[in-house]
This record gives structure tokens, C-alpha cells and sequence, in this order.
């Protein structure tokens, strides 16, 4: 039997504010732990939250950023239920009134065509705390350093139908609110992380079939894995002659294994009801409009700008339009060179590379944009070649030096282009290597040029790869035409 | 009072007017002020057992301070002034127990937003009081620590969930109480114990650091010997706050400025459904009788109706309990509070910790809470108490249109006797008929003294006023003391 | 109210309730539900639900942080704590 596969996402998105959607404790990533729990974040008796405006509007951007209806009253409710990192015992989140109604998303697929995906709705909620498994006296600890973080929720349509479709969307998420600046879109940090709804039909059936939620996933690769492994277990108990369970799942990356997660076992009665220590949210016109105004532009939108504003090639302002971190640095990095081109090859190669290599996000990168800059300024100015240029690229990055000058300097990396200095250099060449010479000038013309590649590889070896390579080439065929 | 007669009296039978004008005349020190409340606290409360806690130490040294604001002239509004906190407001420093079992070993490291402005008052703390735990009571006899009992009568409830504050106050163990009230929880046991008790509006007190009972309808106020008291306490708790999303932002009055006004033209609602069965019968010739005297105080009294009256008990069985449900899940033995002893695993000490940590009472209405908001139950109960709650407010505001104050009794029968009622829930939650819809509303309301019956127990008159109209409670309610002596009748046996 | 209904809510709110003890909480719990159930005799078609006394709006907050680190102080008063974590049974996912 054929088969269809059908998928819904729902995403956690960590809103990049400086304080937590109900207390003026710190967000700020890899504290100590339980340093940033305030009273209010412990649940203290006697406490109360107060919400966060900025969290507010970072939904509300995002809302506008997937054409969605923003829900001008909107209030929060209690999610009831028990578990040691929720610490009041209830998630503060909303349910009927939402700050995000129903908007839409287009992915791109492979073949080049574009797939709306609508949007259910976006939320905002609390965050809860972390739970560490190590031994701690036979005993788990828990941090509450995270309860309280504001989140949105996104709530996707079951409209996609394989994992390629929800990376897409996951992606293009992703894009969209680092664009945004809501979220720092640091995946390995928990920023971002996806829960995939999955049931599979036979093809041309109109009804779904039983679906399992696969949750708290934080890498696209994960998440690929994820959906192939429940996609196939699903198909198999079905062809088994076997029900699909409603269940809640936990994929393992380690072992690439999923099981069905005991805590949720006992289906959850949740009890939501409006929160009485917190009014309605209203948001006029006008605060909207506000915010409409001065939204950052949007990856698509930036894509568009490169193209015709720097005349990069479609899949190259696609590239570097798709994370704002990027399109920033590529953006300063041009500005300070004054060569797009240069700067986008060098951003999506050498330094994306590095980068990767060192799992570095360009946040945390060790060669800033205006160092990168320098660099392809010397290119420019031809006062070193593309080779010398890594060189020079690899001695920033390993912080030798403040910019290009400086270790260029220090290095003694400079382009020969001293006419008598090659000079001298090209005639020991050509004295070395008489066979070859008159093979060079017995040749057709049409040969020449490949065959004068030899010599100036040779010149290069000689000035150790800082002879100007133009000046070079001039100066052999001079000689050897001569 | 006039001042002139301080000096014949002792200084618990003394108002805070009458104690301020001491201090600042130096006839008394706080310090001898304190120790003399210590020293009643400690020879008497043994048998009203009105407090949980006592922080003498603590108490002598911020009386040593006061005296020296005195001295200096930098002396707030309550400088000196011995008080005490009702056990659910959070106190920096010293237990906060909420009178239950779960928080016997609690100790916040900060203080409700009301503690804070009676410290920046000067007032000085003597201890905490008892109460229902988490204010889940009408009678005191769901504390952890044993009834409080009623100075009017040992063998009788002093009401609650305040019932510490308002016995504490009525047997002079301290001029003047902090208290909350959710469904009549301050005015209830003022009436009970023969004090004066004021609930303000919803938003009016910051509930910042008051451990949360029925967030949507606690409300702190004092509980005091007389009208007067209430305005000066009013001016130092009531303020914005905000860390207290539901407080609100309206203006101030100075409460004390306004208690001289004439009433004459003052329109007076009686609402009949506050009269009907189950009300005492001498309850209601006192209460009748007080509200008639407002007549020779040029008030005009007209019978009003409030149809909605016999829903609030159900609907506030309803909302109450929801809303503690959520509230009191964070009572869970892992951050705080009671953890049971060796606990299997994680189900075991929540089970366990909760189990063992609450009473019965805040067991059930916790109970009933999940049950309200359970899936297939939420709109026949939650939805449909919620709506039920506007159409009380509607009454309220209906009448309004048409009277300045509702006047009624504050509650339907006199003190009753310890253990009378335990056995019956609901009949417990009879008691507050006249009181909870004041709270659904979220109205202001005072209760004052207004007689004693044939056994020798105060009866309260209820009056009830708009929002942010507690001036003009204050307002009627002192012209009234001023006017009668009911306010002035101690309980027997307590020098 | 029955005994199993008894059970679910227990279970809801993580409160242990005693087998003998059952009945008596289901006795009590039944008589509150009868009070409550007055409320179902009232038309409120068309009644918007009423959360708060007043119809107030929600004051927002200004996103800078206020709290310092006081983890100290607030686990001076935690039952079990280790290398600043509070500590629980072992938590099965």
C-alpha cells in the first residue's frame, strides 16, 4: 500500500528579551544554576507576575512578519499540572485569546516551487526549568535559571507531508525570527526547539490517522531523523495489523531511537482557567502600526535588496539573506571593503567553513567584519594574493594580529611587485629550466598560455606565494616571447 | 476621647489616635508601649492563643527606633504604634505560617508590600496572627495552631479566616491588626469579636507578598477599635503597587480628612433578600435598630434588592475553590514548605507532602476546585459561576444608581459556639451570605460594632459602598461611632 | 461522587487520600457539589464571564532586569538542595 504522511509543528520559540515574561530575573544563557530564579520564578508564596512589554512586542512582530491577525485583547490562562521544573504548578500561557491568530508561512521546495503553510496560531507562554538526570545524591536537581522565559509558540496546520517540507518550515522559521531579532536562533541552547505531530494515511484517504507528537527536538538533522524513524514505525505497526497509540514520544539522538515518554502516560486533564493575577492585554491600532513600522526587514525582502542593491547571484543572497546574523556580517563587511562580491565569497566560504569547523556561530566568530574587510582590502589593492589572503585570514583568527596590516607587516607577506626583483626571479627560472623554455617557444600560440602556467608556478615557489601574480605573467611572456 | 483622659486609662485600652497623641506628647515611650503589649501578649493570649508568632526582640528594637523618629520629628504615620500582622503576609525575616502545617517552617526572605508601607509608617510588629489555614474558614478552626478563640466568650469561635486579628484586637493585645478578606474573612470576626474591620475594594491593597488564597478576591484591610483607627491604618496600607499587576492606580484620599462630614442627604440601601431565613433574630433587631439611628444622623434609608443574593454562596463555592486549586499547587515539598518524610519518588512526595502538609478544608476546597475546572464540568461550573459573579456585580451596581451605602448585617448569626459547625461544611459556609457577594463584586465594605444580644455577643452592621468609596464608609461609620458606644464595649475579663 | 471520581481528583491535584478516608471526602465533596449546583437553574445566556471585579487592563513591565541573585537566601528555606539545584526523587521523562 502506498502511503501519506502528514505533519503539524509546534515550536517553541525563546524570545530574546533581557528579563522573563513575568519577573525582572535575568535570561542570559549558561548561568549558574538557580542564580537567575528570582522569588517570583521559585513560586514563592505571596508572589505575583508582572508581564513583560517587550515580549509583547516581539510576538506581535512576529505575527506581522506571517501576515497573521494580532489579537488586540488577549489574556493568559493557567495550564495546570504537576512536574518539578513548572514550580508554580501551572504554566502561565494562553489558550482562547491568543497575541498571534492564523497567518501563513512559504517554504521553498527543492524543485523551486513555494508551499504556503498556515499558521494555527502563535502564544505566548512561560518557559519551564530544567530537570538534570546526573546523580545528585541519588536524586535529580533542578534549575529554574529557565522558568519563566518568555516563549511563543507557534502552532502550524498539518500541512506538510515529509520531513523535507517540515525542515523547510523549520528553517524558514528559524530565518524569520532571527531576521526579526526575537530570537538569537541558537538551536544548541534550546532557542528554538520543535515538537512534529505525525500520522500517516493510506494515500487518498480524506480523514487523519491517529497522530504521535514527537517533542522537544533541537536540530534540524534531529529532527529529519526523527520524523523517518516515527514515520516508518507508524507504517509498520499499521501493516502489522497494530493501532497507532496517541502518544507522547522522546527521540534519542545518541542511539537514534524513540520511545513513548512515561511522565505524559496518564492522559493530562489540564484544568486551564484565566489567570486572576493578570488582566487582559489590549493593544490599539496605533501601538501595532507602531510596530509595523519598524520591523527589521525580512529575509525575503533582504534577498531582493542584495541582488539588485550588490548585484549577487540568486543563490548567493539567498544564502546570506536567510540568517540576519550573516546578512549583518556580510552587510558590514561590505560596507568597509567596498566589494560585495569579495565579501560574500569570503563569508560563505572561508569563514563559513571555519566557523564550521570550530562550531562557531558568526555571532561568536573570531575575525569580526571589519577584519574580514581588511583582508579583502589588501586583496583589492593587490597588496597580497588570494593565497596570502587565507594566510593572513588564519593568523586573524587565531588572533595574531588586530587586522590584515599588521600581520601582513609583521609576517612580511607583502605582493612583490618589484619589476627588478621579479625580474631577477624570472631569469633564474628561465636559466634553470632551458627544456622547458624551448619547448614554450616552439609551441603554437594557442598552447602558450597553458604552458606558461609551469613558470609562473614556479616563480610563486621561489617568492614564496608573495610575487604579484599579474606583474608575474606580464613579465614571463615578455621574456620568454622575447 | 478627649486627650485629657489618656492619662486614666491603660494603655491597651487606647486607639491609635489616642496613642499617637501620647507618643508625640512623650507621655509614653514606644518602647513602654511595646513592652506593655508584650506583657499582655504573654499573660493572656494563652487563652485567646490569637497568635501564631510573637518577635519581641524584633519589636523592642524597631520601638527603640521609633522613639527615636519621635524624638527627631521625622515620625511617620504610625511611629511607634504596636501592630500585628495577620500569618499570611509574607514578613522578612520572621514565619509566615498561613496557619498551616505546610508553612510551620517558613520563613520569607521578603516582606508583602503592606508590611512594607507599616514599616515606613514606623509601626512596630509584635507577631502574627492566627487563622484558617490559607484563610479557608470562617470560624479560626482551621489553623494548624488550634482556634483562636473569641474574648466575648472562651468557648465560642472568634469567626475567620481573620479570626486571630479580630481577637487579638478585641481582647487589646495590640490596637490594631492587619487582616484579608475573600468572603468576609475581616469583617465576619470584626463582627464576631466587637471590632471594627474594613475590606476595601478589589485593587485598593497591594497583595504583593500575601500568600494567595482566591487570587480574584482577596483584598487586605485592618481590623481596629474603631472607625477612625481603620482611616489611619487604610492611609498606610492602601498604595499602587507595581509588582501587583491587579492593583490599581487611582487616587489616594487622606481617609482621616473627610470622617467629620455631616451625612445629612446620605442615601442608605436596605437590600430585603439580606433579611430573609436564617438570619438570627436578634441579629437582625440590632442591625435594624443601627441602620434606623442613621436617620437621626440625617440619612434617608430606603428598602433596595439585590436578586441575585442566594447565588453567591454557590458561586463563590465555585470560583474560591478553582482559583486555590492553582494557587496552592506551588505547595508541592520541593522548593520550599513541608517535605514528607523519605518519599519513594516523585509521585510519593508530591501525594504525600500535600496530603500530610494541608488540612482537611483546604483538602477539599482544593478538591472541588479540580473537580469545577475539570475537563467536561468547566462550563456547568467555572463558566457559569463566573457569569453568576456579573450578575451579582449588575445588582450592586443597579442599586448603586440609586443609594450611597447598602447597610445590612454582617453576618447572619452571632459568634457561634467552637466545634458547632465543623462537622457540616456547608453550613459553615452559610456564615458568609452576607459578606461574599461584597467580594464577587469586589466592593468595599466596613463592619462595626452595633450592639451586644441577650448572651453578651456583638452583632455587626455591614455597610457597603461603591468602588474606591471607602472614605464615605469611613465617613458614616465614625459619624456613627461618634455618635453611639457600642465601639467602646470591651470583652469581660480581659485585664 | 463516586469513589473512582474520588481518585481522578486526587490524582489532578497530587493529594494522597487514604482508602477509609474515601467515602467521607466523597460525602463532603458530594454535599458542596449539591450547594454548587444551584447555580445551573440560572439563565446566563448572553452573561460574558466575569474574571475580575474590575475591568481593568493589564499594566505592562519595562524588560530590565530588577532581580539580583538571591539564590542563597531562598534556598536557606528549601527542604533539599545540592550544588545550588533544588533535589527531587529521580524524574522520569
Amino acid at each position: 500500500m502506498e502511503w501519506e504522511t502528514v505533519i503539524g509543528l509546534e515550536v517553541h520559540v525563546q524570545l530574546a528579551t533581557a528579563t522573563k515574561i513575568f519577573s525582572g530575573a535575568s535570561t542570559a544563557f549558561g548561568a549558574e544554576p538557580n542564580t537567575q530564579a528570582c522569588a517570583i520564578d521559585l513560586a514563592m508564596p505571596g508572589t505575583l507576575p508582572v508581564a513583560n512589554e517587550q515580549a509583547f512586542r516581539y510576538a506581535i512582530m512576529f505575527g506581522l512578519a506571517i501576515d497573521a491577525d494580532i489579537g488586540k485583547r488577549s489574556y493568559f490562562e493557567r495550564k495546570n499540572y504537576f512536574y518539578p521544573d513548572l514550580p508554580k504548578g501551572y504554566q502561565t500561557t494562553q489558550l482562547d485569546q491568543p497575541i498571534v491568530g492564523a497567518g501563513h508561512i512559504d517554504i521553498e521546495l527543492d524543485d523551486g516551487s513555494t508551499k504556503r503553510i498556515r499558521i494555527h496560531h502563535a502564544h505566548l507562554e512561560e518557559d519551564a526549568g530544567k530537570s538534570l538526570h546526573e546523580d545528585f545524591q541519588g536524586m535529580s536537581g533542578i534549575d529554574l535559571n529557565r522558568a519563566g522565559t518568555p516563549l511563543i509558540e507557534i502552532v502550524s496546520e498539518p500541512d506538510m507531508t515529509n520531513s523535507d517540507e517540515a525542515v523547510a518550515f523549520a528553517k524558514k522559521l528559524h530565518s524569520i525570527v532571527t531576521s526579526l531579532g526575537i530570537c538569537d536562533g541558537e538551536m544548541s541552547q534550546g532557542s528554538m526547539r520543535f515538537d512534529v505531530n505525525i500520522s500517516v494515511r493510506p494515500k487518498g484517504q480524506v480523514e487523519l490517522g491517529t497522530r504521535t507528537e514527537t517533542k522537544n527536538l533541537n536540530s534540524f538533522k534531529f529532527m529529519e531523523e526523527a520524523i523517518a524513524l516515527e514515520v516508518e514505525r507508524q507504517i509498520d505497526e499499521i501493516e502489522d495489523g497494530r493501532e497507532i497509540i496517541q502518544q507522547t514520544r522522546l527521540y534519542d539522538a545518541d542511539t537514534k531511537t524513540a520511545r513513548s515518554m512515561r511522565s505524559k502516560e496518564d492522559a493530562n486533564d489540564y484544568r486551564y482557567f484565566p489567570c486572576p493575577d493578570l488582566l487582559p492585554v489590549i493593544f490599539d491600532d496605533a501601538y501595532i502600526m507602531q510596530i509595523k513600522d519598524n520591523l527589521p526587514e525580512l529575509p525575503e525582502a533582504r534577498c531582493a535588496r542584495f541582488i539588485s542593491q550588490y548585484a549577487l547571484s540568486d543563490y548567493d543572497a539567498k544564502q546570506l539573506a536567510e540568517n540576519a546574523a550573516i546578512a549583518n556580517y556580510f552587510e558590514a563587511c561590505t560596507e568597509q571593503c567596498g566589494d560585495a562580491k569579495l565579501s560574500a565569497n569570503w563569508v560563505m566560504g572561508e569563514l563559513a567553513a571555519s566557523l564550521n569547523t570550530h562550531e562557531l556561530s558568526i555571532q561568536n566568530s573570531p575575525v569580526s567584519a571589519g577584519q574580514l574587510a581588511s583582508v579583502i582590502s589588501r586583496i583589492k589593492d593587490k597588496t597580497i594574493s588570494n593565497k596570502i589572503a587565507k594566510q593572513v585570514f588564519d593568523a586573524l583568527w587565531n588572533k595574531e594580529g588586530e587586522d590584515a596590516d599588521s600581520i601582513i607587516e609583521a609576517k612580511g607577506l607583502k605582493q612583490v611587485s618589484d619589476t627588478g626583483a621579479l625580474g631577477t626571479m624570472i631569469d633564474e627560472v628561465i636559466a634553470a629550466n632551458q627544456k622547458q623554455v624551448e619547448n614554450y617557444r616552439n609551441a603554437d600560440a594557442d598552447k602558450r598560455p597553458k604552458m606558461l602556467g609551469f613558470f609562473v608556478g614556479q616563480i610563486m615557489k621561489l617568492s614564496k606565494g608573495q610575487a604579484n601574480p599579474q606583474l608575474v605573467n606580464q613579465l614571463l611572456q615578455e621574456k620568454l616571447n622575447g | 476621647m478627649s486627650p485629657n483622659n489618656i492619662k486614666q486609662r491603660s494603655l491597651h485600652q487606647l486607639s491609635i489616635t489616642e496613642l499617637n497623641a501620647g507618643l508625640r506628647n512623650k507621655d509614653f515611650s514606644s518602647v513602654e508601649l511595646t513592652q506593655h503589649f508584650i506583657e499582655r501578649i504573654e499573660r493572656l493570649d494563652t487563652r485567646f492563643n490569637s497568635f501564631i508568632s510573637t518577635c519581641s526582640e524584633q519589636a523592642l528594637a524597631a520601638a527603640n527606633y521609633a522613639d527615636q523618629q519621635l524624638a527627631n520629628g521625622n515620625a511617620g504615620i504610625l511611629c511607634g504604634i504596636p501592630i500585628a500582622h495577620k500569618d499570611l503576609f509574607c514578613t522578612n525575616g520572621i514565619r509566615t505560617s498561613c496557619g498551616s502545617k505546610m508553612l510551620d517552617n517558613f520563613v520569607p526572605p521578603y516582606d508583602a508590600t503592606i508590611v512594607e508601607n507599616c514599616s515606613n509608617a514606623g509601626a512596630v510588629v509584635l507577631g502574627k496572627t492566627n487563622m484558617d489555614e490559607f484563610a479557608m474558614g470562617s470560624s479560626n478552626e482551621n489553623s494548624f495552631y488550634g482556634p483562636s478563640v473569641n474574648p466575648w466568650g472562651e468557648n465560642c469561635v472568634p469567626g475567620g479566616s481573620s479570626g486571630g486579628s479580630a481577637a487579638a484586637v478585641a481582647a487589646q493585645l495590640v490596637p490594631a491588626a492587619t487582616a484579608s478578606d475573600t468572603g468576609g474573612s475581616i469583617r465576619q470576626p470584626a463582627s464576631f469579636c466587637g471590632v471594627t474591620g474594613l475590606k476595601p475594594t478589589y485593587g485598593r491593597v497591594s497583595r504583593w507578598g500575601m500568600v494567595a488564597y482566591a487570587s480574584s478576591l482577596d483584598q487586605a484591610g485592618p481590623i481596629t477599635k474603631n472607625a477612625e483607627d481603620a482611616a489611619t491604618m487604610l492611609n498606610v496600607l492602601a498604595s499602587f503597587d507595581k509588582k501587583d499587576s491587579t492593583s490599581i492606580d487611582e487616587p489616594k484620599p487622606d481617609y482621616t480628612a473627610t470622617l467629620d462630614q455631616p451625612l445629612n442627604g446620605l442615601r442608605i440601601g436596605i437590600p430585603k433578600e439580606y433579611f430573609s431565613d436564617g438570619i438570627d433574630p436578634e441579629v437582625a433587631k440590632l442591625t435594624q435598630e443601627a441602620i434606623s439611628f442613621y436617620e437621626t444622623l440625617g440619612a434617608s434609608i430606603k428598602e433596595v434588592s439585590l436578586p441575585h443574593t442566594q447565588l453567591a454562596v454557590p458561586a463563590y463555592y465555585v470560583i474560591a475553590p478553582a482559583e486555590c486549586s492553582a494557587n496552592l499547587s506551588r505547595f508541592d515539598g520541593v522548593r520550599y514548605g513541608y517535605r514528607c518524610e523519605n518519599p519513594t519518588d516523585l509521585e510519593d512526595l508530591y501525594k504525600r507532602s500535600r496530603a500530610e502538609g494541608f488540612g482537611e478544608e483546604v483538602k477539599r476546597r482544593i478538591l472541588v476546585g479540580a473537580y469545577a475546572l475539570s475537563a467536561g464540568y468547566y462550563d456547568a461550573y467555572y463558566r457559569k459561576a463566573q457569569q453568576v459573579r456579573r450578575l451579582i456585580k449588575q445588582d450592586f451596581d443597579t442599586v448603586f444608581k440609586d443609594v450611597d451605602l447598602i447597610a445590612s448585617p454582617t453576618a447572619p448569626t452571632p459568634a457561634f459556639g467552637l466545634g458547632e459547625k465543623t462537622k457540616d461544611p456547608v453550613s459553615m459556609y452559610l456564615e458568609d451570605i452576607y459578606t461574599l457577594p461584597v467580594n464577587l463584586a469586589g466592593l468595599p465594605a466596613i463592619s462595626i460594632p452595633c450592639g451586644l444580644t441577650q448572651q453578651n455577643k456583638p452583632v455587626g452592621l455591614q455597610l457597603i459602598g461603591n468602588y474606591f468609596s471607602e472614605a464615605l464608609l469611613l465617613n458614616s461609620a465614625h459619624k456613627f461611632q461618634q455618635a453611639t458606644d457600642f465601639h467602646q464595649q470591651t470583652a469581660p475579663n480581659i485585664d | 461522587m463516586e469513589a473512582n471520581e474520588i481518585a481522578k481528583l486526587a490524582q489532578l491535584a497530587r493529594i494522597n487520600i487514604e482508602a477509609d478516608m474515601v467515602d467521607e471526602v466523597a460525602e463532603s465533596i458530594g454535599s458542596i457539589l449539591n450547594l454548587v449546583d444551584q447555580l445551573q437553574a440560572v439563565d446566563t445566556r448572553g452573561v460574558e464571564p466575569m474574571s475580575h471585579p474590575m475591568d481593568a487592563v493589564q499594566r505592562l513591565r519595562a524588560d530590565v532586569v530588577s532581580e539580583k541573585n538571591q539564590r542563597d537566601e531562598l534556598q536557606a528555606i528549601a527542604p533539599a538542595t545540592d550544588k545550588g539545584l533544588f533535589l527531587v526523587p529521580k524524574v522520569i521523562d
